[in-house]
This record gives structure tokens, C-alpha cells and sequence, in this order.
């Protein structure tokens, strides 16, 4: 491989991590309040709300649904407007954002579910308000849990950061498509791959680790 | 002594898929302030849902619960906050945040209360010594037994000064020595904090252990209130008679025979009165079960005796014990 590839892999894997960080963490910001409120609003729970539970589970799940490479392309007027190009490292933030918003939300909800009610019952009587409840008994019972799940999440963006190089984001994901599908360089495809892997093995890893190191249980 | 508790004509009942299932029917009690009030039932009698009128943590269908003249079901949200404060309850799972250290779970009630920290970690050590785990404060619930677990949530529970203690089946996940080591905790709480506690059990020896009085509910009816001595000596529903007498007397030898129980305390036991009664009176009976047991902390004896055949013979013995100042009632045998 020449200097100027190695190089350009340097670069792809600091904007890969760049979009995995910033989509990861923006798509929490969202996606963790409105994880708590599906969790919340569902049937049994603190704030049972028929109306919001379903509005906000239908947009998820219609989200959810649509294949990531579609709303890529949906999105690109949107994140023109946010970012004011559609193409590039920055830009490919928006539609990852977007796109693991509702995974995270739906990720959030399972890991809250498995907080025993008894704990709830428990916060109840001791005439705990619901806001107190969901910060003080629910999220600190469900963060080994909801670790685990951030580690699956982060994953699963660092991979579709890689599927935004067809639209011109950037990455490794950009250099395996350009070097590798259209130069047939395998060398770069395989370098590249490898990477990916590896670094969905270490989020994997860092993760599970936070997680075990949490978990009291 | 004023009531702390005074339930009128409670009915609870759940909706389910278009199908009703009543829990409560028509419980009206008072519970009396200071006391230990124990109420036991079989499973799904309906006394969970009963003790969860009392902190709201159940809405009733119908009927009145007042805590200290408060009528529970007017509270508005906050209000209800504020009466939860005083009235603190435990389960039979603990219940403990599992993520969180032992005194950090002790000073939940305070920090919900707005303590300062400094403040609530003095008292959260106070308590944890109240019940003897002053050493444990920075380990976390799954590194304790099950009787230091219900230990913490007790502290925890007392950490806010409670009026009223609520006990879920409190024992029921423990071995009877730890059980008794939590009921002598229990007592001693109520004897020095003046805290009303009320218990939750299925066990009766729960019951006779350290209550003062007992409610009996059975199928989601009150069947019966009272003393426990006086339930205990002479219990008058079916559901009390199943919880107090022997569960797994003998076979009498006559399958149609009839029996009695009999009970005695401790001044009595002195007495070698079936000896008596065969050299004052001549007959002789059968014994099939015979039990000491103490409530309220007074030793009670009891027997389950087959009488003889004939019906005059029958009545010489139940007058002699009556006579002798032994409670007599009639055991009914379920025929198989």
C-alpha cells in the first residue's frame, strides 16, 4: 500500500470515530429521555399514558423500520438544513443520529424493564415523586444493563457509519467503497474490514467491561 | 388510645379483560395506635391487597380508610407523598437498590424527605446500628444473607421516623431462626420507638409470636378480629379454627368419633388433668395431636382428644375440663 493509502486510512479511522462519538452521544441525549418516556408511559407503569406511549411507539417504530440506507438519501435535505452540506464527515453525523435515535430509545425501554417493581413499589411508599424515582431507583438499578446496551448501540453505529460513505459521508466505511469496491484494491477492502472489526471488538469489549464492573448483582 | 388506621366497608375490586375479581369484601377495622396488629390469611385471600389500602399503594373500589382521621382517598398526589413519609413499609423480596451501598439505601427515605447528607448519614448509621449492621454500611445487598437484607430495609424504613410500620409477608423468605431474630427486632422497635406495626403473614406462628391483636381474612372477607390469646383459646370462624388448631393430628380410631381441642396455659400445664380425669371420672381418651406453643409470650398448650363412643361419656369429659377452666371447642374433621 502506498503512503498516501496508509494515510488516508489514518484519516478514515479519527472521522470514523468522530462519527461513531458525536452520533452516539447525540443520538443518547435523545433517545435516553425518550427510552424512560416509552418505558414510563406504558401500560402497569409510574406514568401510564395510553396516548403518548402509542404516539411515540408508532414514530419509533416506523423509524425503526426503515432500511438505514434509505434514510440516508430521505435525509439529505434535512441535514443540508442542520449542516448546510450533505456530504462529509459532519454531515453523515445527522442521519446516524436520526437513524440510532430509535434503537437506542427502544434498548433504553428494555433495560428499564427489567428493574424489579418491587423497587418501585418500594420508592412508592416511601413517597418518592416520579421524577425521584426515575432518577434515583429506576436508572441507577437498570445502568449495568443500560451499559450493555450503549455498547451494542455505539457498534451498531460505528456500522452504519461505514454505509454512509455511499453518500458521500466520510470513514473507513468511504475508503473500503472507493479503493476497495470501485478500484478493486483488496487489499484496502480487507484492511479496512479488519479495522472495523477490530474496533467493534474493542467497543464491544470496553462495554461489557464497564458493565461487569457496575453490575453489584 | 386514638386509631391509627379505621377501615369502613372497603371493597377492592380488579377489572381484568371484562372479568371482575373482587379482593376485598366489606372490611371494616380500626387499628389501635402502638399496637402490633398482625393479619393472616391463606395465599390470595386478599391481605396484600388490604395492607396496600392503608398507604394507598391500592385504590379501593369503595368504602372509607382514615390514618388518623385523614380520609386516604381525598389526598391529592402531594399530600399522599407527605402522609408516605410516615408510614413506612417492608416486603417480603427486601426491595433494597441493589446498585446502591447498604447506607445509601438506608438514606433514600431522607433524601426524598430533603435531608441534608450530612444529616442523613448520621442518622442512616444510627439506624444501621438499631439493627446491628453498623459494620456493613459500604457493602452492597447482594454480599448480605437474606435476614441482613430485611435488616437494611428495616433501618431504611425506620430512617424517616415513621408512625406506622407495614410488614409484606416480611419473614416469609427466611428460616424460622431468622424469622424469629427479625420478630424480636420487630417487638423491640415497637416497645422503644412506640411505632405501630402491622404484619402481613400466612404463618400463625408469626402471629402468636409478637402480635397483640389479629384480623383473619379469608377469600377477601374479614372473618374474624381480636385478641390473639382470646382468637388463639377460642377461635370462632373456620378460617381461624383451620389457622390455630394441630394441621396433622393422628387418625382418631373411629372414623366417625368426635373430637375436641382443648387449650391450657401455662398455670394449667402444672396439672396432670388427663390423669385426673380418668381417676376422678373413669374415662379415657384418645390423644392425637399435642403441642405447646407461646403467644404474646405466655406458654399455651393444646390437644386434640378423641372422645368415647357413647354420649354421656362424651359429656362428663368435655364438664370436667370445663370445670377445670380448659377452653373446649369441637374439631370438624374434612372428610376425604
Amino acid at each position: 500500500m502506498s503512503d498516501y493509502i496508509i494515510q488516508t486510512i489514518q484519516k478514515g479511522i479519527l472521522e470514523t470515530l468522530e462519527m461513531t462519538f458525536f452520533a452516539s452521544l447525540l443520538s443518547y441525549i435523545i433517545g435516553l429521555p425518550l427510552g424512560v418516556i416509552l418505558y414510563v408511559t406504558s401500560k402497569g407503569r409510574l406514568l401510564e399514558n395510553r396516548i403518548v406511549n402509542l404516539i411515540l411507539g408508532t414514530i419509533v417504530n416506523i423509524m425503526r423500520s426503515l432500511p438505514f440506507l434509505i434514510l440516508l438519501v430521505l435525509l439529505i435535505p434535512f441535514t443540508r438544513f442542520v449542516t448546510g452540506s450533505s456530504i462529509g464527515t459532519v454531515a453523515s453525523i445527522v442521519p446516524l443520529t436520526v437513524g440510532a435515535i430509535p434503537i437506542v430509545a427502544r434498548m433504553v425501554e428494555a433495560s428499564l424493564c427489567e428493574v424489579q417493581p418491587g423497587i418501585i413499589e418500594a420508592a412508592n411508599s416511601m413517597g418518592a415523586s416520579p421524577l425521584y424515582i426515575i432518577i434515583h431507583f429506576i436508572l441507577p438499578e437498570a445502568t449495568p444493563s443500560l451499559l450493555q446496551g450503549a455498547a451494542i448501540n455505539v457498534a451498531t453505529v460505528l456500522g452504519y457509519s461505514a454505509m454512509a460513505g455511499v453518500i458521500g459521508g466520510g470513514g473507513l466505511g468511504a475508503i473500503a467503497l472507493q479503493y476497495g469496491y470501485y478500484r478493486y484494491q483488496k487489499d484496502v477492502l480487507w484492511t479496512t474490514v479488519a479495522l472495523l472489526v477490530i474496533m467493534v471488538m474493542l467497543i464491544q469489549g470496553i462495554g461489557g467491561l464497564l458493565a461487569k464492573k457496575k453490575r453489584k448483582v | 388510645m386514638s386509631n391509627v388506621f379505621e377501615l369502613e366497608h372497603v371493597y377492592k375490586t380488579y377489572k381484568n379483560d371484562g372479568k371482575e375479581f373482587t379482593a376485598l369484601k366489606d372490611v371494616s377495622l380500626s387499628i389501635k395506635e402502638g399496637e402490633i396488629f398482625g393479619i393472616i390469611g391463606m395465599s390470595g385471600a386478599g391481605k396484600s391487597t388490604l395492607v396496600r389500602t392503608l398507604n394507598r399503594l391500592e385504590e379501593i373500589s369503595e368504602g372509607s380508610v382514615k390514618y388518623y382521621d385523614k380520609e386516604l382517598k381525598d389526598l391529592k398526589a402531594k399530600e399522599l407523598r407527605e402522609v408516605r413519609h410516615s408510614i413506612s413499609m417492608i416486603f417480603q423480596s427486601f426491595n433494597l437498590l441493589n446498585q446502591r451501598t447498604v447506607i445509601t439505601n438506608v438514606e433514600q427515605p431522607l433524601r426524598i424527605a430533603g435531608v441534608s447528607r450530612k444529616e442523613r448519614k448520621e442518622k442512616a448509621r444510627e439506624m444501621l446500628k438499631v439493627v446491628g449492621l453498623e459494620d456493613k454500611e459500604n457493602s452492597f445487598p447482594a454480599r448480605l444473607s437474606g435476614g441482613q437484607k430485611q435488616r437494611v430495609a428495616i433501618a431504611r424504613a425506620l430512617a424517616a421516623s415513621p408512625k406506622v410500620l407495614l410488614c409484606d409477608e416480611a419473614t416469609s423468605a427466611l428460616d424460622p431462626k431468622i424469622t424469629g431474630e427479625i420478630l424480636d427486632l420487630l417487638k423491640q422497635i415497637n416497645e422503644e420507638r412506640k411505632i405501630t406495626i402491622i404484619i402481613i403473614t400466612h404463618e400463625m406462628s408469626v402471629i402468636e409470636k409478637i402480635c397483640d391483636r389479629v384480623a383473619i381474612i379469608d377469600d377477601g372477607e374479614l372473618a374474624e378480629v381480636g385478641e390473639v390469646k382470646e382468637v388463639f383459646r377460642n377461635p370462632q370462624s373456620e378460617a381461624a379454627k383451620k389457622l390455630v388448631f394441630p394441621s396433622n393430628p393422628f387418625d382418631p380410631s373411629d372414623p366417625d368419633g368426635r373430637l375436641i381441642r382443648i387449650v391450657f396455659d401455662g398455670l394449667e400445664a402444672s396439672e396432670p388433668f388427663i390423669a385426673n380425669l380418668v381417676e376422678t371420672t373413669g374415662q379415657k381418651v384418645n390423644i392425637l395431636s399435642a403441642n405447646t406453643r407461646s403467644v404474646g409470650g405466655i406458654g399455651y398448650g393444646q390437644m386434640v382428644l378423641e372422645l368415647p363412643k357413647n354420649k354421656e361419656d362424651q359429656d362428663t369429659v368435655v364438664s370436667f375440663f370445663k370445670n377445670n377452666g380448659l377452653s373446649v371447642s369441637e374439631v370438624n374433621r374434612e372428610h376425604e
